[in-house]
């Protein structure tokens, strides 16, 4: 019962190469997937429209980004630029009364094509230059939204996402809009798992190891980059199509700023670089720990522990924020994921002590 | 004519102010090989600690010497607890840990300090200079005239016995060794120098718009600086500053009335970009030849 490890031979190939091939890992999948779909049943509204509904669209987004950090090597600073095409495209063209479905689509290809043109820079250059390149050009997008009036809505505008319905169940209500992120979640993270299967996926792998030698064997560097650029951005297109219909409701270009890609390298490497449930922990991590940690300061506050200021209380989730990316770099730079995967390890084989996989 | 001339040397100065920031930066690439985006936020809190200082009642000349002092401190630090355990890294793990801190800084600054902006009075006065029909902004007149002067100081200090040991560090690390330099030092003053620098840089920023965070998003411009310079050139800091400067003064100046304002940040953008995608090392850097 509790040696996991108990029972697992493996006898054929496709056994091996299952996506979980152990049966405690399949279990544990299965319960965590079980609650995340009764989750609209026992947490509250609150709860779940501000905390378990963005976790699971900025998890999304998160995959989508280290489908290109982690797997294919290309340091991205602007994928929130991507985001925003895609958010944008998607409300223009609800409103222009194309059903939503499609206009995820068109959202979808509308970033993939922009995105693959952030790609042109990483053809030229890599590390710290692409991180510059794709930095620019995050600017460059926030402008051309900002000053376009036809894009952004004027000025300083809140173009408000019209009502939409996904394949006739309509948006309205909260839970329809939780289960439509679920399910674009869980797809995302199971094309991530596969995608490492595939030769697509072993040639980015290649890319990233060295490109040179990626070249010597006969991958095309140029057009893996930017097929790499291009898938990632249309995952990341149609997540932020989703973000701005199934949480904000309304879309302003601050949403999309410069802050919310860094935010988004954060949980990439806060998560763990190229991990399915390190995109998943690092997005809850670095969404949901500054906000429990000032609730809770908040709260002593409140109650007489501690005397701190207003303009603190309001700084502290940035300190926070902080503290969280340097600490994760210096004490564990390869991020939740390993924590888990330490533990998990650990637990594998308990009460052994060495682990064999 | 004139307004044009205006803008040209309104802009070289306040492109000046730019080199500033950007120096520091490029003393911390070419030392230890890390990209500090942090930077803008070690000028802000330069600039807060002098503020600080001169609140308590120090006179503002004392205040800047003790605000060096401390940000010497500062610099060594930084490089000690943090930038040190990172050696070996790949660079995403060094740009992100740097903007972590860029992130901590900010929320450090005005949440223990107040957020509201605060005046820092250098005695410099708000009329401008007019030279012929030509009004030039005093402020940026003296920071221009400090950059000049720190960046040819700069300039001459690579020459003495400690910048030359700098330089062999910039050069190869092992190598640094093997001739008995310590590199680990080196790279520690460097970090210590490039808070002397953002001591300048933050005073003469925050008398200018005076001290909150927005002093942190000088980063954009000076990284555009240093990367139009060649991102581990002295003398690239001194003519990128110039040219982003004036083609940052001199473009907004004729399109913000047509396109409706923030053209600034879309030049030094294309600024950036244009020099990566077609002279990455800048005009003065060192291309680099990588090996398979």
């Amino acid at each position: 019962m509790f040696y996991r490890m108990a029972g697992v031979y493996h006898t054929r190939y496709d056994r091996a190469r299952a996506l979980w091939p152990v049966p405690a890992d399949r279990w544990q999948i299965i319960v965590v997937f079980a609650l995340a779909l009764a989750a609209p049943f026992y947490l509250s509204d609150l709860y779940l429209g501000s905390y378990a509904l963005p976790w699971l669209i900025w998890s999304a987004a998160t995959l989508s980004l280290t489908l290109l950090m982690g797997l294919a090597g290309q340091l991205h600073f602007g994928f929130a630029a991507v985001m925003a095409i895609g958010a944008y495209t998607s409300i223009h063209l609800a409103r222009l009364g194309i059903p939503f479905e499609l206009a995820l689509l068109g959202a979808g290809i509308a970033a993939a094509l922009i995105g693959a043109l952030f790609g042109a820079a990483a053809l030229r250059v890599k590390g710290l230059y692409l991180v510059m390149a794709t930095l620019a050009m995050q600017y460059l997008v926030d402008w051309v939204i900002n000053n376009v009036p036809a894009i952004s809505g004027g000025a300083q505008a809140t173009l408000r996402t019209p009502p939409a319905s996904f394949l006739l169940v309509s948006l309205e209500s909260l839970e329809v809009r939780y289960y439509l992120a679920l399910v674009w979640a869980v797809l995302l993270a199971v094309f991530f798992m596969n995608i490492k299967r595939t030769s697509f996926g072993r040639a980015l792998v290649a890319i990233r190891d060295k490109d040179f030698a990626a070249a010597v064997i006969g991958i095309d560097p140029f057009r893996y980059k930017l097929l790499a650029f291009f898938t990632s951005s249309f995952v990341g297109g149609v997540s932020g199509a989703l973000l701005a219909f199934c949480y904000y409701r309304a879309v302003t270009p601050e949403q999309f700023g410069f802050n919310v890609s860094i935010q988004l390298v954060a949980m990439v490497l806060v998560g763990g670089l190229g991990s399915v449930i390190g995109g998943f922990l690092g997005a809850g991590f670095v969404l949901l720990v500054p906000i429990i940690l000032t609730n809770l300061v908040s709260g002593l506050a409140a109650s007489g522990f501690l005397t701190v200021s207003s303009n603190l209380l309001a700084h502290l989730p940035l300190m926070i924020y902080g503290a969280l990316i340097i600490g994760f770099l210096i004490f564990e730079p390869l991020g939740l994921a390993k924590i888990y995967d330490n533990i998990r390890k650990y637990f594998l084989v308990w009460p052994f002590r060495h682990s064999r996989s | 004519m004139s307004y044009f001339v205006e803008l040209v040397i309104n802009g070289a100065l306040t492109g000046l102010m730019y080199s500033l920031v950007a120096i520091g930066f490029v003393l911390i690439y070419k030392s230890a090989g890390v990209p500090n985006l942090a930077q803008g936020a070690v000028v802000m809190t330069a600039a807060y600690v002098v503020w600080l200082l001169a609140s308590l009642g120090l006179p503002i000349i004392v205040a800047i010497v003790l605000g060096t002092v401390l940000m010497f401190g500062f610099g060594l630090l930084t490089e000690r607890l943090l930038l040190r355990r990172m050696v070996g890294q790949p660079v995403i793990m060094i740009v992100m840990l740097t903007l972590g801190l860029e992130i901590l800084l900010r929320g450090i600054g005005p949440g223990l300090l107040g957020a509201a902006p605060k005046s820092l009075d250098l005695g410099i006065g708000l009329g401008p200079v007019i030279i012929g029909d030509v009004f030039i902004n005093r402020a940026y007149l003296v920071g221009g005239v400090v950059a000049l002067a720190l960046i040819g100081a700069a300039l001459m200090f690579f020459q003495t016995r400690l910048g030359i040991k700098l330089r062999a560090v910039s050069d190869d690390h092992v190598s640094s060794w093997a001739v008995g330099i310590s590199v680990e030092r080196a790279v520690g003053i460097s970090w210590g120098i490039a808070g002397i620098s953002s001591v300048a840089a933050g005073v003469l920023w925050g008398s200018v718009q005076g001290v909150d965070w927005t002093l942190s998003t000088l980063l954009f411009p000076a990284v555009a600086v240093a990367i139009l310079g060649g991102i581990d050139s002295i003398w690239g800091v001194l003519i990128g500053g110039l040219l982003v400067g004036i083609l940052g003064s001199v473009i907004p100046g004729y399109l913000d009335a047509v396109v409706g304002g923030g053209t600034r940040d879309v030049v030094t953008s294309l600024i950036i970009l244009l020099t990566i995608m077609i002279r990455p090392y800048g005009i003065f850097g060192r291309e680099d030849i990588e090996r398979i």
